[in-house]
């Protein structure tokens, strides 16, 4: 185990603590950003780092393709080869060949795939999937599991939950860095409790340093989403990080925090800037809206971040989606609001100020009050009273309607 | 606006002057360059990462009012404060001129007595004197140069003719629009005729205008003409006011221009070779180039620059020049920016932007201490010859 997770506050189910990596250290409620190919759109590290990210997730399947991961082992390793001091998680590889390659197949050997190269079939197993990414070296890698759709139904998920278990032996035996990177370990099981149930004892049977839990936000229902969040976090370990993959909008990440969820990783805030939306405490705005053309105001006037403080919203929208800065600008912002809400998620826990927190915050998403049954559901179990921001709030939003989108569609 | 001009070489019309621009707190000297920006900002590089570049002769932005015309309307640009609050770039010297190399050419078969024409990316469009001095005072530049009729080095002597009549015009028509703020430079036109480029440069002598904007280079005239035509055009004009030119950009075309006297250059160069996956190695501070420092099996590098793109970067652990002491070069392996080259990531052009007007404007340094130490021509001289065996090796 390379890692330490130490709490330093707790409300009901949810916490906030230090996650100790060779690294960085990091605060969860964490937002991790994703830095696909080593990079993420036109921002430096040394950017990256004065927003305040804490750790950036690289994705196997394409760091595989290129450099390679005997290239970045050359390297030194991918800290070195893209200088980045800070943490680094990478993802096992499957995930993205099943997502991106039609052609992919999973046996119990492993993932097998039509090489994008050369077309040639290919295997990944779990003990390749761990070398590439010891040799990538990050400080959180991850178990290759038997990915499946959550809407999937039958016997599919049972083989799935119980094929990524006896994958994981097999990860932990292939896994040559432990003492410098850290395993976690996937709960699959679909939206059925018992097969999550089942999975999630196998994996703390295991003692890894971390887990995730897998298969979600792949268009299940909102409701079976938090459900299957709310069963994982209350029996995986108290000492351990647990860590809801692809999971990113702000709505969720509050959630799942309250849940008692630590990590998140999501494209969302860098692909929708492309698209010219911001994420704004209303919900979303979008740049690209005409009525932008002429609105002399920050794109969110509450924050502080550089585009905030320097541009307009009428500049930002001559930009977007036509030249390079526009998405780099507004991807700056999105990151900067993603990676400011997972230090107000910490610090409002530290302070015991948390459910003040989630109420303001559910008050600026649905200032009418119409916070999503899913949402109150899950703040009941979460032990949140959100009964303040569930009436209609008494303040004017003439604009609400016509230039943010409040209600999140997943 | 503040020029005077400090040294003169003895050999050769270079020169080197101090320039003071608006609100900005910076003096700049000349020969400098301008750099080019979309839309009001550097290409690639964030306003984050603008204060990394060299000060402060990075301070000074070439903009171009018509990027604006589809995008924001010129009243709200007006509303924010201009281009400098809007740009959030309140300490720098912002130059307007309507034309660029990218993104807004001059169309004249277009342009007609009533205005000059642009090709765009959201189409051609006509540009009146009067509707440009409304995005001029609406941006409130620190400089702008004059509506002109630009036209290609191989239209007929009457169609050359034409072109300055209607600059002259524009100009007076651009000034009489009385916009207050901002100094002015008088576009220079007149295409590959010595006596349309002399009749041009002497009309607009006559005006009051702070400085002269050199146009219609770049436009089809071969480099053995230019001599001569700068020189047309140079000496007609006062000693003591700024010439600013646009369309020589290549190092020998800079150097080319500084001999006749021009004070003021585009960066379009800069961009060239960052799109191109290009990086500028050339010495810049007059010592040989270090063997070690090229690797000249690849297609495209040669003594001047080296294509990043080129497999044999593939695992170089060294920046792109061990020497320069930019953010790129400070942070970044060559390994990493072909890697980066190669999976289409926006950072390579980030670095690149960076890494290139980092090192052309060290050339820019150097040749104002060549000129001051009375050894410019024999700097360009050296310079060029380097430059051309480089390429024949
Ligand atoms: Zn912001
Ligand atoms: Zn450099």
């Amino acid at each position: 185990m390379a890692l330490r997770f130490e709490i330093l506050g707790r409300f009901n189910r949810a916490r906030a603590a230090q996650l100790i990596l060779p690294h960085f250290v990091c605060h969860t409620p964490l937002f991790m950003p994703v830095g696909t190919q080593g990079t993420i759109k036109g921002l430096t590290t040394n950017e990256l780092e004065e927003i305040g990210c804490q750790i950036i997730l690289g994705n196997t399947y394409h760091l595989a393709l290129r450099p390679t991961s005997e290239l970045i082992d050359e390297m030194g390793g991918l800290h070195k080869f893209m200088n980045w001091p800070r943490a680094l998680l990478t993802d096992s590889g499957g995930f993205q060949m099943v997502s991106l390659l039609h052609l992919a197949d999973i046996t119990e050997e492993g993932v097998t795939f039509q090489s994008p190269v050369d077309g040639k079939p290919m295997l990944l197993t779990p003990e390749e999937s761990i070398q590439i990414q010891n040799r990538i070296g990050a400080d959180i890698i991850m178990a290759l599991d038997d990915v499946v759709k959550t809407t999937t139904k039958g016997p599919r998920i049972e083989e799935a939950m119980y094929r990524t278990l006896r994958w994981i032996d097999r990860c932990i035996k292939a896994h040559k860095r432990p003492d410098e990177q850290n395993l976690f370990g996937i709960v699959q099981g679909g939206l059925d409790p018992r097969l999550r149930d089942l999975c999630v004892k196998g994996l703390v049977e295991r003692n890894l340093p971390g887990y995730a839990i897998g298969g979600l936000a792949g268009g299940e229902d909102k409701d079976s989403f938090w459900r299957v969040v709310a069963q994982c976090t209350a029996s995986l370990p108290e000492d351990k990080p647990r860590y809801v993959m692809g999971v990113g909008y702000p709505l969720d990440i509050v959630v799942c925090s309250a849940l008692g969820a630590d990590m998140y990783d999501c494209v969302y805030p860098t692909r929708t800037a492309r698209f010219g939306t911001a994420l704004v405490p209303e919900g979303v705005l979008k740049l690209k809206h005409k009525a932008m053309a002429d609105d002399i105001r920050p794109v969110d006037p509450t924050c502080e971040c550089m585009v905030c403080k320097n541009y307009t919203r009428a500049y930002i929208h001559c930009l977007v989606t036509k030249d390079a800065m526009g998405s780099q600008l507004l991807s700056y912002h999105n990151l900067y609001y993603m990676l400011k809400l997972s230090r107000d998620l910490h610090s409002s826990i530290v302070r015991g100020q948390f459910p003040q927190f989630v109420c303001q915050f559910l008050q600026k998403m649905f200032p009418e009050g119409d916070v999503p049954e899913w949402v109150c559901n899950a703040m009941e179990v979460a032990g949140i009273d959100i009964s303040s921001c569930c009436a209609p709030f008494p303040m004017s939003h003439d604009e609400h309607q016509t230039i943010y989108e409040s209600k999140w569609v997943a | 606006m503040k020029f005077r001009v400090k040294a003169w070489s003895k050999t050769g019309r270079s020169r080197v002057g101090e320039l003071e621009l608006g609100s900005c707190p910076h003096t700049f000297e000349t020969p400098a360059l301008l750099l080019s920006t979309r839309k009001g900002l550097p290409h690639f590089i964030s306003p984050q990462l603008l204060p990394s570049l060299p000060s402060p002769d990075s301070f000074l932005l070439q903009c171009n009012p018509l990027h604006f015309i589809e995008g924001i309307p010129f009243e709200t640009v007006s509303r924010i404060g201009g281009l400098h609050d809007m740009l959030g770039l309140r300490e720098y010297a912002l130059a307007a001129a309507p034309r660029d190399s990218d993104v807004c050419i001059p169309e004249s078969n277009s342009s007609n007595k009533f205005g000059a024409s642009f090709e765009t990316p959201s189409g051609r469009h006509l540009i009146k004197p009067i509707e440009y001095m409304k995005m001029i005072s609406s941006t409130k530049p620190d400089l702008w140069t004059t509506l002109a009729d630009e036209v290609p080095a191989w239209v007929s002597q009457k169609r050359n003719r034409t072109s300055v009549d209607r600059t002259v015009k524009w100009l007076d028509e651009c000034i009489g629009q009385n916009v207050t703020g901002g100094a002015v430079f008088g576009s220079i036109v007149g295409g590959s005729s010595i006596e349309e480029r002399q009749r041009c440069a002497q009309e607009i002598a006559r005006r009051n205008v702070s400085g002269y904007w050199i146009g219609g280079f770049g436009l089809g005239e071969s480099m053995e003409q230019r001599p001569a035509l700068l020189h047309a055009v140079v000496t007609n004009l006062p000693e003591e006011k700024p010439r600013q030119i646009f369309g020589l950009s290549l190092p020998e075309e800079v150097l080319q221009g500084i001999s006749a006297g021009v004070d003021l250059f585009d960066s379009t160069y800069i961009y060239d070779l960052t799109i191109g996956g290009l990086a500028l190695t050339f010495p810049v501070n007059g010592t040989e180039p270090h063997p070690s420092d090229y690797q000249l099996n690849d297609n495209v590098s040669d003594f001047t620059k080296i294509n990043l793109k080129a497999t044999i970067y593939r695992k170089d652990e060294s920046p792109i020049l061990d020497s320069c002491n930019c953010y790129t070069c400070q942070n970044h392996t060559k390994a990493y920016i072909n890697h980066l080259l190669n999976v289409h990531e926006m950072l390579a052009q980030t670095l690149l932007e960076i890494h290139n007007t980092h090192h052309y404007l060290a050339l820019f340094r150097t040749i104002r201490e060549a000129i001051k130490g009375d050894r410019f021509e024999e700097f360009k001289h050296k310079f060029i010859q380097g430059r051309r065996e480089a390429s024949v090796l």
